[in-house]
């Protein structure tokens, strides 16, 4: 493990026992009706969406590129998803939001390989008209799902915790065998590092960096199947509104550069918890919400700042 | 004696516990020009960082006029008097001349920058080097050369007292390198003291007061100008030369081509390339400056794409789209551009070896961990790759050792055909020797061998056949026995061959 995955593991846990400190009901667990319950795991809940969408990216950053459409993702396929349920059953919707999540990786992706335009540029597009075709599917309505299976995927419990860290898990589990039990993480970081060095090595560097476009779509896709079947509704305005964002930090919180090379997939999962316990334990010390942001970007600074490479050196 | 402006003495500095300097040092004086010779990872690139003040030192001591010098960045450096011009010219290509010359100490006028004086000052600046330019121009419209002239223009009126130029000729022409060798001179007489690294000894000869040597990190000594070559060498590499010369024993068997071309080429780039090469044969590309070479080895392995002629293997047309095409049908190519197209500076030196090697197995049939670490550990110590371990980050390697890495990914390809371009650009003599050797030894078990160098002495040692390239075409195909360097070169100069 890498030094900056420690040092987010360290972020996370000195988060956990300044509320804990602060508040001692932090650390509190109740157990009903089989089912966990208190603000870590709510914290833990909550925080699944964006671990998945920061797992995307990280593999987008990884090879130079940055996926900032992935909000707009998270309403479409919301949108797709709550359109396609009462008409067609829940496997139609499944897959129908993640099919509309792999084609939006995928337009993404050609930008990027086959038009040589800017990731930052050829996501913005996605990112500005994504919520507009959610928006034409919802009819402009907030569009309401009423399925208990759907509903499963964001409020649900699988031995007693969340299904929804469950789901984020796997995914971790997948790209992580992916990673380091196939060449994938090495072609990914050589492509990122050096592409004219891996192309000249053999290494198909334009399909790797479609392909992970395409993932950084699913796992947006995924986290909107998430989102909409935890508030059970399908708001194309605002589900997954600054998502992007958050997953950018969470990656950067983590340790991966946003140069491209060496990533870390468990880092941005840190580094996702690490936002997410920010913004539960604002609300819950009680602070006034008007410097809410205040305060969280004032703890991103200090955080940002003692992993910088030029701090690091100096003490 | 003339007056000693700085003075280096047992310089130590390790990376990631290697040692790089073990106790390095030099003299330098006042109009005179040093030449710094020394192998690959003698730690001639260290210690010019460290004069310059992008790294510190861990020991040792230096002084600039006779009190101690401690640079910690570039800019101290640069105050003090020190400038550094680097291979690869450091500025900015899209500015213009003048820019270039004066960024950070424009001429300014109350409401902005006064552009014409600052032009006549760069203008000024380069008629101290004796050099015309329209300074208006961008920088990067001017041949490598001259964007080198106007870094060293730049260096002076810095008020540089010491200037080190490292390998500044690698990318020059002849004729080019003479004028930037007569520069020297020129500045010499000035009273500039100059620190020269260069691997050329020819050029080291034409213009060096002194030699100082450096051998794995210590100070071997200074040596006056008229040490003789062989001396010379044998101080770099601590051993005898005559013993180690790569020849070719015996002319290789002409079996049926590996290889074969027919009118091969690309728009813009090379034309009419008719290249046949066998199994064990080993073909020299030979041409001056910008006549081809390059560009035919990235066409021969489909880094670029041919929009003429054709391509066989083994009597078979392909069509090359890509290098994995290449790889596939069993060529490698070791680029001239390492630090651009051949290493991966951040991954380590396992993952940049077996990188070829895994690309041609794909991505799901991944070689185990432990497979990976014997292959990479194997190539290190049969190549000599100087580096802690197979874990290090290539980067921190020198060149040299870098370019062995290189050469390791494609050997562990199993290569049929192997292209090699410009190897050992930037390599000492010792490092060159070592490399041409594995290769000629395994050309003799059936491996051939596309050979690109600007050094003809080596083309023809290591030759069987030679191709001559000029101005982007292919104008000869030589037999290299009995050949000699001087016709050689008249063929690729363009006179009657």
């Amino acid at each position: 493990m890498n030094a900056s995955v420690k040092h987010a593991g360290f972020v996370l846990l000195a988060l956990w026992l300044l509320n804990a400190a602060l508040n001692p009901g932090f650390i509190n667990m109740r157990w009903q009706d089989g089912h966990a319950f208190g603000p870590l795991i709510d914290i833990v809940n909550r925080a699944a969406p964006l671990m998945v969408v920061a797992m995307g990216m990280t593999l987008v950053i990884a090879v130079r590129g940055i996926d900032i459409s992935v909000g707009a993702v998270v309403a479409i396929t919301a949108a797709v998803a709550a359109a396609l349920l009462p008409g067609h059953g829940l496997g139609v919707a499944l897959v129908g939001g993640l099919g509309a999540a792999a084609l939006c990786g995928l337009f993404n992706g050609l930008l990027v390989v086959a038009g040589g335009i800017q990731p930052i540029i050829a996501t913005l597009i996605l990112m500005t008209a994504g919520r507009g075709i959610a928006q034409l599917i919802t009819d402009g309505q907030i569009l309401s799902i009423d399925h208990a299976g759907y509903a499963f995927l964001g409020s649900g419990f699988l031995l007693g915790l969340p299904f929804a860290p469950w789901l984020a898990l796997a995914l971790a589990a997948l790209l992580g065998a992916l990673k380091h039990r196939t060449a994938l993480g090495l072609f990914l970081q050589a492509a990122g590092a050096n592409p004219a060095a891996a192309r000249l090595a053999g290494v198909n560097a334009a399909g790797l960096i479609l392909a992970v476009y395409i993932t950084c779509g699913l796992c947006g896709g995924l986290a909107g199947l998430m989102i909409s079947a935890n508030i059970q509704s399908a708001d194309a305005n605002n589900a997954g509104q600054m998502l992007e964002l958050d997953a950018i930090l969470a990656v950067t919180l983590g340790g991966t550069s946003l140069l491209g090379g060496r990533f870390s997939l468990r880092g941005s999962m840190l580094g996702a918890l690490i936002i997410q316990t920010l913004t539960t334990s604002i609300y819950a010390l009680g602070i006034a919400p008007e410097v809410t942001l205040v305060v969280k970007a004032a703890v991103v600074f200090a955080v940002s700042v003692s992993q910088s490479s030029v701090w690091r050196r100096r003490s | 004696m003339p007056d000693v402006v700085l003075q280096a003495s047992s310089v130590a500095k390790a990376f990631n516990g290697m040692p790089a300097l073990v106790s390095a040092g030099l003299t330098l004086r006042a109009g005179e020009v040093q030449v710094l010779m020394g192998q690959n990872g003698a730690g001639k690139s260290t210690l010019i960082k460290i004069l310059a003040g992008v790294q510190a030192r861990d020991g040792g001591s230096i002084r600039l006029d006779g009190r101690p010098f401690d640079a910690r960045t570039p800019l101290q450096a640069q105050r003090a008097g020190i400038a550094v011009v680097h291979q690869e010219v450091q500025l900015c290509p899209n500015l213009s001349v003048a820019e270039n010359l004066l960024a950070g100490r424009l001429l300014r006028r109350w409401w902005g920058i006064d552009w014409q004086r600052t032009q006549r000052e760069a203008e000024s600046a380069l008629a101290r080097l004796s050099l015309q330019l329209d300074v208006r121009r961008p920088l990067g419209e001017l041949p490598v050369a001259l964007q080198q002239m106007v870094a060293i223009a730049r260096a002076l009126h810095q008020r540089a007292r010491v200037l080190i130029l490292d390998e500044p000729t690698s990318s020059l022409d002849e004729a080019e390198t003479a004028r930037l060798l007569e520069l020297l001179r020129q500045l010499r007489g000035q009273g500039v003291a100059i620190l020269l690294v260069t691997h050329f000894l020819d050029q080291a000869y034409a213009v060096a007061d002194r030699f100082t040597v450096l051998r794995n990190g210590e100070l071997v000594g200074e040596y006056p100008a008229k040490l003789p070559r062989m001396k010379l060498v044998q101080l770099m590499i601590g051993r005898d030369l005559s013993a180690t010369a790569a020849t070719r024993d015996a002319a290789a068997p002409a079996g049926k081509p590996l290889l074969q071309t027919h009118k091969l080429g690309r728009r813009n780039a090379v034309q009419g390339l008719g290249l046949i090469v066998a199994p064990g044969e080993v073909l020299g590309l030979a041409g001056l400056l910008g006549a081809g070479r390059t560009e035919a080895a990235r066409l021969l392995f489909g880094a670029d794409r041919a929009d003429t002629g054709t391509l066989q293997v083994d009597g078979r047309a392909l069509a090359l789209h890509s290098p994995r095409d290449a790889i596939r049908a069993g060529l490698a190519l070791c680029p001239e551009e390492r630090k651009v197209d051949g290493i991966v500076a951040e991954l380590s030196v396992r993952e940049n070896i077996v990188l070829a090697l895994q690309a041609r197995r794909g991505v799901f049939r991944m070689l185990p961990r432990a497979a990976q670490r014997g292959l990479a550990n194997a190539f290190i110590q049969r190549l000599g790759i100087k580096t802690a371990d197979a874990e290090t980050p290539i980067g921190v390697l020198s060149g040299g050792n870098q370019q062995k890495a290189i050469l390791a990914r494609w050997l562990a390809t199993g290569p049929r055909l192997l292209i090699l371009d410009e190897p050992t650009r930037g390599i000492d003599i010792a490092a060159k020797q070592d490399l041409m050797e594995q290769v000629l030894a395994l050309c003799r078990q059936g491996m051939a061998l596309v050979f690109i160098s600007s050094e003809l002495p080596e083309v023809l040692r290591a030759s069987d056949r030679v191709v001559v390239l000029r101005e982007r075409r292919q104008v000869a195909d030589l037999d290299a026995r009995g050949l000699s360097e001087e016709r050689l070169l008249h063929v690729m100069a363009g006179a009657a061959a």
